[in-house]
């Protein structure tokens, strides 16, 4: 089922311009979208809000269209990067904000259960200044969420805060994107929290949709230069940490063990460049304390840099990584797809960061 | 905001300003202390000065709230939008403050005075503007108007559109996003916008004394006293006008700086 569509949208604010946007977000997924600043990922947001008009296209929410609806009339619930709370008002006060407009009643009941759900409870008779970063974004989600909205924008949710209140306010958006399945747009420019969230990822440039695909697909397979230097063209994988001896930790990723240095536990992600990937021929004999048999299952050709993709692990779910070699590297090795070739890459080369 | 400066040029530069400050503190406080209270009770006692008084407070009050009506709307207009001729709206807001204030009596004389079609219209209705309350309430509403407007424009410019957007998605029409959130928002703004308008009203002489003589407003009859009886009959008057103002202030000043919550 459809969540959220757009049919060639277009926005002119000002100078800019957003679109020609085609976009399809599923019912209850969690959708990301990751583009520089300036991208005009706010603006999409705030399109879909019913803040702005667009100049051209449809928007539907839940099959209908809600192009000429005002925000109001939505049901979508709105997370700016610095919160916007209302400074007038104290925190229970902002989160009853759309039940009182709503006129409903238990808005006490409804209040406590969300903030419950949020660990908020405690802040409930403080001014929006007296919190931190975390808590602000906390009460933000609250008060969006508190009014059971179709659809939940977030706007760099985590873009403005300090990396432990990040981390956890990163594991409380994955779970509650578990338990609510609501539809989310997040929109981001950090890749990390992109992977980390997004069960699919959309990379907007210059007011344009350029790719959309899994993380996965994105990062190992960029399809311009644009996307390939942002994202950085990233092997990106998911597994768990397991101790192991002399400093390094185990990171075990569908049955194959990768060496990490990372001080994180649990299940996490891994990220991996091409170009810190050696192919050779022979098994390897030195320091690099990661070295697999693999087989060759593509050779992308991308100019100066070629692309030789190694599947490590047969099966449903198989570990492929993406090495970058020279031309001149590949004529002499003569690789070609389904041979049998070496891989290597040093444990600190592998960055670890956190799973969702 | 503080910050560390050099004591050396903070002593250079607080030598002109000292001056300056006592410049305005020292007539006014001479024209308090030279009066003895006695003095002062009597002039309270005085039944036309505590008419004219009323008058003032009453005129200056009622300009003020007229200007709030028209005003704090046109301010929000003027803090979320660009139009066309914007620039000229937003000078003849400000005009009043640089017009001559007689001049600009002068001007409204000539607008609702008894031969032109507005001032008859409204004889009609029974409101006279020459020699009358409503010429004296036109001519404060006149040259003060532009502190209110600004305040209150600025006050709407300090309120992020952010909020409102975020207002509308939770539920609320431009109308409710607009009394709950950018009016509480900027009330303290607007509200010492209208202090400060409402003194700027009583305290108005020249284009006051074009339309109304009378009925006297205070700065009209200390005006009265020193020309027919000299510096010893008005100064009293001019004693109170201070203090009262000051007292007004005072008590605004703190009520300003507590924390107001109006939902």
């Amino acid at each position: 089922m459809v969540g959220v569509r757009l049919e060639q949208v277009c926005v002119a604010l000002g100078e800019f311009r957003l679109g020609e946007l085609t976009l399809e977000v599923a019912a209850g997924e969690y959708f990301v979208v990751l583009g520089p600043s300036g991208a005009g990922k706010t603006v999409l947001l705030e399109t879909i809000a019913g803040i702005h008009r667009p100049c051209r296209g449809r928007i539907f929410i839940d099959g209908r269209d809600v192009t000429d609806l005002p925000p109001e009339k939505r049901g979508v619930g709105f997370v700016y990067q610095d919160s916007a709370l209302f400074p007038h008002l104290n925190v229970f006060e902002n989160v009853a904000f759309g039940l009182r407009l709503r006129g409903g009643r238990q808005v006490e009941e409804q209040v406590r259960a969300v903030s419950r759900l949020l660990d908020i409870e405690h802040l409930l008779l403080r001014r929006p200044e007296r919190l931190s970063g975390g808590e602000r974004q906390r009460v933000a989600l609250a008060r969006a969420l508190v009014i059971a909205p179709r659809l939940l924008l977030l706007d760099e949710p985590l873009g403005a805060l300090d990396p432990a209140s990040r981390g956890a306010l990163q594991r409380e958006l994955a779970g509650l994107h578990g338990s609510l399945k609501t539809t989310i747009i997040h929109v981001t420019h950090d890749f990390e929290e992109a992977v980390a969230l997004g069960e699919r990822i959309a990379i907007l440039q210059q007011g344009r949709v350029v790719q959309v695909g899994t993380p996965e697909e994105v990062f190992r397979r960029p399809n311009s230069e644009f996307v390939a230097r942002f994202v950085g063209a990233r092997n990106i994988f998911k597994g768990e940490l397991r101790p192991a001896e002399d400093g390094y930790k185990v990171l075990s990723v569908g049955g194959i063990a990768i060496a990490v240095v990372t001080g994180l536990v649990g299940q996490v992600h891994g990220s991996l460049r091409p170009e810190d990937i050696i192919i050779s021929r022979e098994p390897f004999r030195s320091s690099v304390r990661n070295s697999f048999p693999g087989r060759i299952t593509n050779i992308a050709d991308r100019g100066s840099v070629i692309y030789v993709t190694v599947c490590l692990s047969e099966g449903p779910a198989p570990l492929e990584l993406a090495c970058a070699i020279t031309r001149r590297s590949l004529e002499e090795m003569e690789l070609r797809e389904g041979e049998e070739v070496y891989i290597a890459f040093k444990a600190s080369a592998v960055h670890v960061f956190p799973g969702a | 905001m503080r910050a560390d400066v050099d004591r050396r040029i903070l002593i250079v530069f607080a030598i002109p300003g000292a001056l300056l400050v006592l410049f305005v503190a020292w007539p006014l406080l001479r024209v308090i202390i030279t009066s003895s209270p006695a003095l002062l009770w009597e002039t309270l006692l005085d039944e036309e000065v505590r008419r004219s008084m009323l008058l003032t407070f009453a005129a200056s009050l009622m300009a003020t709230t007229i200007a709030f009506l028209g005003g704090v709307p046109l301010a929000y207009v003027l803090a979320r939008r660009d139009f066309p001729a914007k620039w000229l709206v937003e000078g003849v807001v400000n005009l009043p403050v640089v017009v001559p204030h007689t001049a600009a009596g002068i001007a409204l004389l000539m607008a609702f005075g008894r031969h032109t079609l507005p001032g008859q219209v409204l004889g009609l209705l029974g409101i006279r503007f020459v020699s009358a309350v409503p010429g004296i309430v036109a001519a404060m509403l006149f040259v003060s108007m532009s502190f209110l407007v600004n305040a209150a424009r600025e006050g709407f410019e300090g309120v992020d559109p952010r909020l409102e957007y975020t207002a509308r998605t939770l539920g609320a029409s431009p109308w409710e996003s607009f009394w709950r959130v950018s009016l509480p928002m900027a009330w303290r703004s607007i509200f010492s916008g209208a202090v400060m308008m409402w003194a700027r009203g009583l305290s108005e002489f020249g284009a006051v004394v074009i339309l109304a003589y009378h009925p006297m407003v205070t700065p009209v009859l200390l005006y009265e006293r020193f020309e027919s009886w000299g510096l010893r009959y008005a100064q009293p008057i001019a004693a109170l006008l201070i203090l009262m103002c000051l007292a007004t202030f005072v008590v605004l000043r703190i009520i300003g700086h507590r924390d107001r919550r109006i939902w």
